[in-house]
């Protein structure tokens, strides 16, 4: 096993939990040869705040249901196997801490979400350092708060959406902290519905069959420092207000119907110092408003900004576009947005007074772009002679796009 | 036949047109490697490159070589040979040796930058399959327009007239009719109109190989259910094929019909 | 017979160029086909040689009809009127390369040290004058041995040396038995080699005959008044 700092913390804190618990609380092990042989009878007998160090085997149990304060910490990752036949931990205590354990085999149902953990009601739980594969749900927390899912692995091998399901899914809950996991082959990486005030950090979710991150319904939470990654759809965040969108790098979700990230419905936001790179499409926007987008680099999408329905009072400063196929689309004549000292890689002006800024206003968006808004199909014209001359002439006395969708302070050198 | 091909092709490979043009590929490749030393980048931008100009490079090209080769091709018609064999080695040593400038000036600075070890191989080989296509037809055609007009300038500017309608004007017209008839579906409307221009088949074909594909979003989803498969992609080069053989059978036709 | 040509048809566009030619040429014999420009005499030549295609109408070379036949011509050496040749090839490469395309066997090294070519042969065709240019036309014609030889303006840019070798050259062919067509405006040049002459007039044959026929016909003593007189004298 590696040891980093933070297991070393880690494993600090436990020592020190033991020495307190001395008197007040017992020590159970659990293993193949020992008196207590089965996880779920060792709980039936622990008294709350008892610790149970489960050892290295492997434990053939499902519907494990933790209804007390307890830590359940496997030592040399143990193996649960619920052999498919249902839910493997259920937690209905607050106080309680999973830890170091290899969960498998989570039962399919078309009826029942069963995850490898389920969280129901609960607060102060603790899910850290456990590996589930072969799941159907990973962590599920149901109506529950101020717990932490940190340094997990996750990994599904899902194939269909209709018969797999999240990897860490946050249903009416609030309050946690999501941090280092790795989430890989599971339907929607990180789900979130009707739940406030979540971090999000250091995670990475990669090759997921839908979102990588998916928020319904979900305000004031943050997420940072994530790597989103070829994920069949890329990263969703829908009707949900006052998200902080930070350092997160969007990467590779490449298909006719990927984004880096989709935005609907989404007020008052704050999309900064992210990398959106290699995105079929980086950010598409529907009916989102109050969006500030700064110091983000999109570089060598498809489209870099796709805009779809009205969206009002954005601003786009200080990101580097850099060899996008488009930069922006739109889909209206109107224009609420404001673009203002962005690095265009495609921009041809000057700069004669040397303030930094181009003298020429640059305009992002090509009419091609806008009459493949029109009409899907004309796509197939893509790199045509003629659709680089019509683009050309509409540069130079713009008719159908926006005229005052441009940035009239364009950097003349990329921003760092 | 292989006499006046191998004749015709030395004639054109010392000529001073040739090099200009291998240099211009080879100048072009350099550049392109250098400027972002990725091979699958440039390979993006040569096909901006390929699409475009080599098809005008092959009107000008046969045009220019058959009114300048007259004399020569009078002095071979009065010797043993079937017509059609001095007409078709003339064609054949036209586009082999541009086909040859073509992948032998991208070829080198490829090769040398490590091509043979990127996954682009298979990308910049269709790009230089389908350039030889776009060059056997646009030589072939401009032979025909050649043999059917007497007058220099007339057959100059019909063959260039040809390159711009298949090169800009084609796209103009089917983009105005996708507007036109935007209520109805228009997929397969879209893939015969592609299919029945070599520039526009050729540009397709490139850009389903490359990752930009993805762009094309649900239309292209169908152009690749049917360009991507094995049998797209022969039904596509059959149709270049057939592109390549309409020009050399109808300048088959002209020739042992005219006067000289 | 060498060539036997029956009611030869030939329109350009609107122009009506032969109208309905009957010839035979027999073997062994020069003819010359004259006739003013625009008659019909390159045109004829070229039917011969399957260069145009007649409307209507057939010719036989060497007893077999032509139509759409090339083989024949393995039988005729043609001296072009303009020989324009590919600018980029060498004299020597010329001659190898016609050498490779006729398949046959050629004696071009006594011909070259007749015109005196010798020191030309490495240049590049663009580079030489009108004149040498000819001389390579001549070998290029006359280096084979086939039974009919078809000239069209043999005489063009050739200085008097030359055009003394080139006649030697004429009566050296005709004496191994071969058929000789020739077309010049060089009339003196013509009296002295034809043995008989095609006088072509607005696609029609005018006058066909020897010399002396024409010169008893036209009542003329000369040769080259007789060729003047040929129309007018008839009409009147």
């Amino acid at each position: 096993m590696r040891l980093d700092v933070q297991h070393i913390k880690y494993i600090l804190g436990f020592a020190f939990l033991m020495g307190f618990q001395i008197g007040s609380a017992n020590t159970w092990t659990v293993c193949g040869t020992c008196e207590n042989t089965s996880i779920k009878k060792t709980i039936d007998r622990a008294a709350p705040h008892d610790t149970l160090l489960i050892e290295k085997g492997t434990y053939k149990e499902f519907e494990i249901l933790v209804e007390k304060p307890l830590v359940i910490k496997g030592i040399g990752y143990p193996i649960v196997d619920g052999e498919k036949k249902g839910e493997i931990f259920r937690v209905t205590s607050d106080n309680v801490t999973l830890d170091g354990l290899f969960v498998i085999n989570v039962g399919v149902s078309y009826t029942k979400d069963n995850a490898a953990i389920r969280i129901v009601q609960s607060k102060n739980f603790s899910i850290q350092n456990m590996v589930l594969e072969q799941l159907f749900f990973g962590i599920y927390l149901e109506k529950s708060s101020h717990g932490k899912v940190y340094h997990n692995r996750i990994i599904g091998d899902a194939v269909d959406e209709y018969n797999s399901g999240n990897g860490i899914q946050l249903w009416y809950s609030s309050d946690v902290e999501v941090r280092k996991n790795h989430v890989q082959g599971t339907r929607d990486g990180i789900y979130l519905e009707f739940s406030d005030r979540i971090t999000i950090t250091d995670n990475v979710s990669m090759d997921n069959l839908r979102y990588g991150l998916h928020f319904m319904f979900s305000n004031n939470d943050v997420y940072s420092n994530n790597t989103f990654e070829n994920n069949g759809a890329g990263v969703a965040v829908m009707f949900s207000k006052f998200i902080t969108m930070k350092n997160n790098t969007f990467r590779k979700n490449w298909g006719t119907a990927a984004y880096g990230m989709l935005l609907k419905e989404i007020n008052d936001a704050e999309i900064v110092g992210n990398t959106f790179e290699e995105n079929t499409i980086g950010i598409n926007i529907e009916g989102s408003n109050r969006i500030n987008y700064t110091n983000n680099d999109f570089i060598g999408n498809g489209w870099a900004i796709r805009v779809v329905g009205a969206c009002y009072t954005n601003s786009f400063k200080g990101n580097n576009f850099l060899y996008n196929s488009f930069d922006i689309s739109y889909n209206s004549k109107l224009n609420d947005n404001v673009f203002e000292g962005n690095f265009w890689s495609s921009y041809t002006g000057y700069d004669l007074d040397k303030d930094g800024f181009g003298d020429v206003p640059y305009r992002p968006v090509k009419l091609f772009s806008y009459v493949v808004n029109r009409t899907p199909e004309t796509i197939v014209l893509l790199r045509s002679l003629f659709m680089d001359i019509i683009d050309f002439s509409e540069r130079v006395s713009p008719v159908f796009t926006p005229d005052n969708l441009k940035d009239a302070q364009p950097l003349m050198k990329i921003r760092p | 036949m292989l006499k006046i091909l191998k004749y015709s092709f030395y004639d054109l490979i010392r000529s001073r047109w040739s090099y200009v043009y291998f240099l211009f590929y080879l100048a072009l490749g350099f550049v392109l490697l250098f400027l972002n030393n990725d091979v699958s980048k440039a390979v993006i931008t040569l096909m901006n490159v390929i699409i475009v100009l080599v098809p005008l490079i092959g009107t000008i090209f046969g045009v220019m070589y058959y009114y300048n080769s007259r004399e020569f091709t009078e002095l071979l018609l009065a010797q043993p040979i079937k017509r059609s064999s001095i007409f078709l080695g003339q064609y054949f040593g036209v586009s082999g040796s541009l086909t040859l400038s073509l992948v032998l000036g991208l070829g080198i600075p490829f090769v040398l930058y490590g091509l043979l070890r990127s996954n682009a191989i298979f990308d910049f080989t269709l790009l230089l399959v389908t350039g030889a296509f776009l060059t056997f037809i646009f030589v072939g055609l401009s032979f025909v327009i050649a043999i059917s007009n007497e007058n220099k300038i007339k057959g100059f500017g019909y063959a260039v007239l040809l390159w711009l309608f298949l090169a800009v004007v084609y796209d103009g017209l089917f983009l105005m009719s996708l507007i036109m008839f935007e209520e109805y579906p228009l997929d397969t409307f879209s893939l015969v109109a592609t299919a029945l221009n070599p520039i526009d088949l050729s540009r397709i074909l490139i850009l389903l190989k490359l990752d930009i594909s993805a762009l094309l979003g649900y239309t292209g989803a169908i152009f690749k259910k049917f360009f991507g498969t094995d049998l797209g992609f022969v039904i596509s080069l059959t149709i270049l094929l057939l592109w390549t053989i309409l020009p050399i059978l109808g300048l088959q036709y002209k020739a042992k019909r005219k006067d000289f | 017979m060498t060539i036997e040509i029956n009611n030869l048809h030939k329109k350009f566009g609107k122009n009506q160029v032969l109208k309905g030619v009957d010839l035979t040429i027999d073997e062994g014999r020069i003819y010359a086909i004259l006739g003013p420009n625009g008659s019909g005499k390159t045109t004829l030549i070229k039917s011969i040689l399957g260069m145009v295609i007649p409307n209507k109408g057939q010719i036989s070379v060497l007893e077999e009809p032509i139509k759409k036949g090339w083989k024949y011509r393995k039988k005729i050496d043609y001296l072009p009127q303009i020989a324009n040749f590919p600018p980029n090839i060498k004299v020597k490469e010329l001659i190898h390369m016609i050498k490779d395309l006729r398949n046959s066997p050629s004696e071009e090294e006594e011909l070259i040290k007749l015109f005196g070519l010798e020191p030309f042969l490495k240049k590049k065709l663009s580079t030489l004058s009108g004149g040498t240019k000819q001389k390579v036309n001549i070998v290029l014609t006359f280096m084979f041995d086939s039974p009919l030889i078809i000239l069209d303006e043999p005489t063009t840019g050739l200085d008097p040396k030359a055009l003394i070798r080139l006649k030697e050259l004429i009566q050296k062919e005709k004496a191994q038995g071969k058929t000789i067509l020739i077309t010049s405006h060089i009339m003196q040049f013509v009296e002295e080699t034809a043995d008989e002459i095609v006088y072509l007039l607005e696609g029609e044959i005018y006058f066909k005959g020897s010399i002396a026929k024409l010169l008893e016909q036209t009542e003329q003593t000369n040769f080259e008044h007789a060729i003047a007189a040929i129309t007018t004298g008839s009409h009147a």
